[in-house]
């Protein structure tokens, strides 16, 4: 990784891009999926997956990109729409919002199972 | 047309964070038991506030992501400007679509 890319609001960006990425890629299934409650049964017998591990996991995971993508962005518009502070505070949006979303994936996870 | 995508996924971005802050909740109350289709129509169907909710939803995302995948698709391959549009607007139109739909289905 050159210097100029290993620092925090790199990692930051390329947090944002790719979970807008992976949610991207997800939307279009997830619609899908709940067009299946036309009928109930049709949507139930879809719902059976989630009660796998495995896919609880998956769902884990989607749910925390969602947390970041959303810190992170809100991080974005304060960065951009806002008068710039003075010293280099935004990178203190980082860390919170990564531990915020960590908390919303560890509600998840005990929810879940 | 740059000025106008950007302030549009800025506004779209402003609309769904309090969106998602929801969904998320919800989210997070759902899964806890098991999810089910009685569970979930029990709570959207007939209801004209969660229409509006996720109609609302579906609309600014429709927006936000194609805009997102748009400038992804610019900076990282090296595909043609004309055909990233083709694709941005494709991938708006199929969000907006199945997303409309699966609101009609949850709460029609």
């Amino acid at each position: 990784m050159r210097p100029h890319r290993n620092h925090r609001a790199y990692w930051a960006f390329l947090g944002h891009r790719l979970s807008g990425l992976a949610l991207a890629v997800f939307l279009p299934f997830h619609f899908l999926a709940l067009g299946l409650a036309v009928e109930a049964a049709a949507l139930d017998a879809f719902l059976v997956w989630t009660d796998l591990g495995v896919v609880k996991l998956a769902e884990w995971g989607l749910v925390v990109l969602l947390a970041v993508h959303m810190f992170f962005g809100l991080r974005l518009l304060v960065l951009e729409l806002r008068p710039w502070p003075a010293g280099d505070a935004r990178l203190g949006w980082i860390l919170p919002g990564l531990a915020a979303s960590l908390v919303v994936g560890g509600v998840f996870l005990i929810g879940a199972f | 047309m740059e000025r106008r995508l950007f302030g549009l996924q800025r506004l779209t971005a402003m609309v769904l964070a309090p969106l998602v802050l929801v969904h998320l909740g919800l989210v997070l109350v759902a899964i806890r038991g098991g999810l089910t289709a009685g569970e979930i129509l029990a709570r959207t169907q007939g209801s004209v506030g969660w229409a509006l909710f996720y109609g609302l939803f579906v609309v600014a995302v429709a927006i936000h992501a194609p805009i997102g995948i748009r400038n992804v698709l610019r900076e990282w391959t090296g595909l043609a400007s004309r055909a990233v549009d083709c694709l941005a607007l494709g991938f708006g139109g199929l969000l907006l679509v199945v997303g409309l739909r699966a609101v009609w289905a949850v709460v029609g």
